[in-house]
């Protein structure tokens, strides 16, 4: 064991005190953590040093003895980050450490420069390794949180539907940005060239709300679609986003609307000169004849 | 100089545009298509763009007044198989173009045409002067 470490376990009393001390004269967020907690917390690293196995270095941090401390930092990271720390906040916590275990230094080697130079510069650095892990946790917990969402806009994204021969549908689900309706708008239109359609039902069923800027959105679309030789017809219109369009003066005169995706269903089968009828006879081949149409 | 050709199909004019459209030669095709379309006295116009990549506002209004122009002479326009990205351009630069009939592919516009101009001519035939869009 180095002498470093021991003398950390001997006066672990007086440096929890100064550390204390240090934190609470320190610019913190009372609104955010109670005394109480701040003070385990940190009795809690300072024990997890204290105890690491005898054979364990602050040299090499990599060693298999900092392992519950590295975990401690991860936890106190996630845990600090759902409080609303930031990661700054937290590597912070931790660096001010460091001027209680330098007083101790110097207590131990205040005559031999040398000496306290070298076991300075060695608690310097562990700290730092320290303030580096829990902003390292924190980064990965981000980026796991990104990684999830990603997944889930992906599912979000909409695919485009083929209804009939030469009708496609679009049910939009969730709220149209910019970046979205681009996408949205690219892959209505690659699916019309593809499946050769003359028809488009766009159905905002699932949209929750409509502003000025999503059917600024929603006529581009329908522009470039009629552009491109086909119709669009826009359908799923809730009671209250008819009231919205009307009270914000959005003109959707030139747009064919729906209130139902059936009826626009109807209205494209119609115009493509076809039409659903009732079998006579329910039980007798029914499915071969609805495939007829 | 470099023309678009304009190909005749008994009523109809046929231009298909394979080449990337500048300013002169959108303007060239204008001349020659107004002249052709009160020569042959067509009373249809299909445009096909499918080949066409880029297009700026420029091309874009030249398209429309071309339509303009064969309407004012009595033929009917339909462009055909414009790219997504070229529909994507037109509504960005704010082109909504109201005035052209578009179609998906050549067989469609073709279809549309003879709808139309038959739908003309049977009504001409009812009233006379007729004038119904």
């Amino acid at each position: 064991m180095s002498k470093l470490m021991g003398a950390i376990q001997q006066n672990r009393e007086s440096i929890l005190l100064n550390w204390l001390k240090d934190l609470k004269s320190a610019v913190r967020r009372r609104d955010l953590i109670s005394d109480r907690e701040l003070e385990t917390q940190a009795s809690d690293i300072l024990a997890a040093i204290a105890d690491a196995p005898a054979e364990t270095t602050p040299e090499d941090f990599s060693a298999a003895g900092w392992q519950p401390l590295k975990d401690m930092l991860a936890n106190l990271s996630v845990s600090r980050a759902t409080q609303g720390f930031t990661p700054s906040e937290t590597a912070i916590f931790v660096l001010s450490i460091k001027p209680s275990l330098f007083i101790l230094a110097r207590q131990l080697w205040g005559s031999d420069t040398t000496e306290l130079f070298t076991e300075i510069s060695v608690i310097s650095e562990f700290l730092d390794k320290l303030a580096l892990h829990t902003t390292d946790s924190y980064i990965q917990g981000r980026d796991r949180v990104i990684a999830r969402q990603q997944e889930e806009m992906l599912e979000l994204s909409t695919p485009v539907v083929t209804l009939w021969d030469g009708i496609v549908a679009l049910p939009l689900i969730g709220t149209l940005d910019s970046a979205r309706t681009q996408v949205v708008m690219e892959s209505l239109l690659q699916a019309i060239v593809q499946t050769n359609s003359r028809f488009a039902v766009i159905d905002i069923t699932g949209v929750p709300t409509v502003d000025t800027l999503v059917a600024q959105h929603l006529l581009k679309t329908i522009t470039a679609a009629r552009l491109m030789g086909a119709e669009c017809i826009l359908s799923g219109i809730r009671p209250q986003i008819a009231q919205t369009i009307v009270h914000l003066g959005i003109n959707l005169e030139d747009v064919i609307t729906k209130s139902k995706l059936s009826d626009a269903f109807r209205l494209a089968l119609e115009r493509s000169g076809r039409k659903v009828v009732r079998v006579e006879r329910p039980n007798v081949a029914s499915t071969a004849q609805l495939r007829g149409i | 100089m470099e023309r678009i050709p304009i190909l005749r199909m008994g009523n109809y004019l046929l231009v298909t545009i394979q080449v990337d459209m500048h300013d002169k030669l959108a303007l060239t095709l204008q001349d020659d298509l107004t002249n052709r379309i009160s020569e042959v006295n067509a009373k249809g116009v299909l445009i096909d763009i499918s080949s066409l990549e880029i297009v700026d506002s420029f091309i874009g209004r030249t398209l429309a007044n071309i339509a303009s122009m064969a309407k004012v002479l009595d033929a009917e326009t339909v462009v055909v198989g414009m790219q997504p990205a070229v529909a994507i351009t037109l509504v960005e630069l704010g082109m909504s173009l109201p005035g052209i009939r578009t179609a998906l592919n050549v067989e469609s516009g073709m279809e549309y045409l003879r709808e139309t101009v038959a739908g003309h001519e049977e009504s001409d035939d009812a009233s006379g002067d007729d004038t119904e869009n």
